[in-house]
């Protein structure tokens, strides 16, 4: 696992996490790439594919492995899944720039050792002959919630990013006579997505393939039909160079491009993206997948979670998770006023001092108002070589300055055992819902047949449940102590 | 305990006088119920209301206890003998138990809100509502094993609950009546008769306490009568 330090500000919504110069963990493994894919799963893997016919694969969605190239190498291919099939589009120039093309090709499996796998030519989905205000490369193939309509939009700095309607049961040009719909201009690697009755455009902005001093960063515009007009949030339109910031250069990574939709379903939804320069991998083109929020109606690129020590507060109860231990009071018990109070500042709460009259074994997790008292102070920490999932590794969650760990009982409700194991039912995956609020759940769940998560079932009692997405009852807000 | 509830405590007083008389002639009657915010059952059972509460008690009059509210003073009220039996007892309105020199009665009570109000059932009864403890039990009546149930409550101040002779919820310090404040691992209640039992323990001020049975999904248990008991008609 490799531990990033990074000075990257955090963004705060709604008084979330706020935390500045706290580690942040980029993926796992072998994460080299250039113009990623978007990242697709495939009978239990992940797959993208980049520039030049690179392939990355991972079994989790956290560490990552070389995987094998497709048939047709070109630049910044996208991938879709429609029934049995898995499209890709891959553009290639075909002369002095701008002449390229887009080709389509196909496949009934991703994984190599299927018996099922065998790229097959689709042809040429869409073009530029070198004289049009276009270059037609960097597609981005979109599948609309709304209608099952398929499309394709491509470009290149070279003028216009246009948009083509693809047949969902072939994946080519429902009619290769249509003329393209222009859409953006003077940008690339774009991709559309849906969200509450908006279209939305996502491309890139700047300078690629310079390494650190590639200015690409990632803008958004939205329209209320595919077609659009793409307005940001100026009300400039994206045919008139218009933008709203979506993701940029931050901490250690520089270059943010290719932004990938990654729809995990019940309101989870993460993206993926390479960064031009990763400074700590030697200034490499590196995937990333991050938690996809959103906030007045606009996308926001959020993060992965950070190691830290935090209260973990309800956002049902606002109550927060502790230890079913006897409390001490923060200085000790005293009165109200100036009477009770002490001279100078009182140190925070001291585990291995009030900690002694604890249980020596697993004790009871419940919930209470949170008064900074140390069986309410949760570190969490990444687990090395635990696996993880999509952008994150494998959490425990202890008692800061213990090895108390949160795991799930046999009965399948929450405990504090008194020391961490490794077992799957003491490691916890961390998800950023798209409120910016957090969802815990264990790795496994006991006999629980269903994933299942951290949820407020009463003001001082939590449990595990299936995951509710239209209420707060498993929305959880971890805050720095 | 909050200072809101210190400095009203005295205009409650003055305010209830005439219903202190009131209930005093009543009181004389053994079992009797105050009838501010509680009444007597004037049926053996009856359903939990629309959001689950359960709204038939038998409250015994309140005992004396020092009214400390931390985990381990709580746990020590409640776990001292009283009386006979106090964790397994299905008392009857107008049942009396001898607690040190004290003779306390229990009395049925029917709430018509989602909270059972033992302020008002101590002061009106003449019995002391700051540094005591209530003891409280209920019968929920299952057509049926009710499998993956929770108990769900809330209490002002702190309180530990059983269900079936078995403790499931301990809450405490000095609190107020939340709904599904303190909620119980998931547990069966057998077909038949299960006993509820609450002890609740309060510093000063108001005090009272909620109770209702959530099923798997987290709502309102529904299916089930509630009866405190054979009530002595005055």
């Amino acid at each position: 696992m490799n531990r990033i330090p990074c000075a990257r500000p955090v963004l705060i919504l709604t008084g979330l996490v706020a935390a500045w110069a706290s580690p942040v963990f980029a993926l796992d493994g072998e994460v080299r790439i250039h113009d990623p894919s978007t990242v697709i799963p495939c009978d239990g893997k992940f797959y993208t594919y980049g520039t030049g016919g690179s392939c990355l694969v991972s079994d989790d969605g956290w560490t990552w492995r070389r995987g094998e190239r497709p048939s047709r190498r070109g630049l910044a291919p996208d991938v879709i899944h429609i029934d049995d099939r898995y499209y890709m589009y891959v553009a290639a120039n075909i002369g002095a720039q701008p002449k390229a093309a887009v080709n389509m090709i196909w496949n009934k499996t991703l994984d190599p050792k299927s018996p099922d796998y065998k790229w097959e030519e689709g042809g040429v989905v869409a073009s530029s002959d070198g004289e049009e205000f276009c270059n037609a490369i960097d597609p981005g193939v979109f599948r609309d919630p709304a209608d099952g309509k398929l499309w394709l939009v491509y470009g290149s700095y070279f003028g216009y990013i246009r948009l083509v309607q693809l047949d969902p049961k072939t994946g080519k040009r429902v009619d290769p006579n249509d003329q393209p719909v222009n859409i953006a201009i003077n940008c690339e690697a774009s991709d559309l997505i849906f969200h509450d009755g908006w279209y939305y455009l996502l491309a890139d902005h700047g300078s690629c393939c310079r390494g650190a001093d590639s200015g690409y960063n990632i803008r958004v515009g939205r329209a209320r039909k595919v077609t659009g007009p793409y307005l940001d949030n100026m009300g400039v339109g994206m045919l008139q160079g218009g933008g709203k910031l979506f993701l940029g250069s931050g901490g250690r990574v520089i270059g943010p491009g290719h932004f990938g939709l990654l729809d995990l379903g019940a309101g989870v939804q993460k993206f993926s993206c390479h960064y031009e320069a990763d400074l700590d991998r030697g200034g490499a083109s590196v995937l990333d997948i991050r938690p996809l929020l959103w906030k007045d109606g606009w996308p926001v690129a959020g993060d992965n979670f950070k190691e830290g020590t935090y209260e973990i507060e309800s956002v049902r109860t606002g109550t927060a998770l502790e230890l079913a231990v006897e409390g001490v009071p923060v200085g000790g018990r005293r009165g109200r006023g100036e009477a009770g109070a002490q001279d100078g500042v009182i140190p925070s709460q001291d585990v291995a001092h009030v900690s002694t009259n604890w249980p020596a074994g697993a004790i009871d997790v419940r919930m209470a108002n949170y008064l900074c008292q140390a069986q309410q102070k949760w570190a969490v920490t990444p687990v090395a070589n635990a696996g993880g999932y999509l952008g994150s590794p494998y959490f425990k969650i202890t008692i800061a300055g213990t090895d108390r760990t949160l795991a799930v009982g046999e009965d399948g409700e929450l405990v504090a055992l008194p020391a961490f194991s490794g077992a799957d039912e003491q490691l916890w995956r961390l998800d950023q819902l798209a409120d910016g609020t957090w969802r815990a759940m264990p790795k496994s769940a006991a006999t629980a047949k269903e994933p299942l998560v951290l949820s407020a079932v009463g003001s001082s009692f939590a449990t595990l449940s299936k995951f509710d997405p239209a209420g707060d009852k498993q929305r959880w807000l971890f805050k720095t102590p | 305990m909050s200072m809101l509830r210190n400095f009203r405590l005295p205009t409650l007083v003055v305010l209830t006088v005439p219903a202190l008389l009131a209930v005093s002639v009543a009181a004389g009657l053994a079992g009797a119920a105050p009838e501010r915010f509680l009444t007597r059952p004037d049926t053996a059972e009856k359903p939990p209301n629309a959001d689950g509460f359960l709204q038939r008690w038998l409250l015994l009059e309140p005992i004396r206890v020092d009214g400390q509210l931390t985990d381990s003073a709580v746990q020590a009220d409640v776990k001292k003998e009283y009386f006979p039996d106090q964790l397994t007892v299905i008392a009857h309105d107008g049942d009396q138990v001898k607690v040190g020199a004290a003779e306390l009665t229990w009395h049925a009570v029917e709430t018509k809100d989602y909270n059972v109000n033992l302020y008002y059932f101590a002061h009106d009864l003449g019995k002391p509502t700051s540094n005591v403890l209530f003891w409280g039990v209920t019968i929920v009546n299952c057509p049926q094993d009710m499998p993956g149930v929770r108990l769900a409550v809330g209490s002002n101040a702190a309180s530990v609950w059983w269900v079936n002779g078995k403790e499931v919820i301990g809450i405490y310090g000095d609190r107020q009546t939340v709904i599904d404040d303190g909620v119980s691992r998931r547990i069966t209640l057998k077909k038949g008769a299960n006993i509820v039992r609450c002890a609740v323990v309060n510093g000063g001020g108001a005090t009272d306490f909620c109770a209702r049975l959530l099923d798997s999904e987290d709502g309102p248990l529904k299916g089930f009568t509630v009866s405190a008991g054979d009530v002595k008609q005055p």
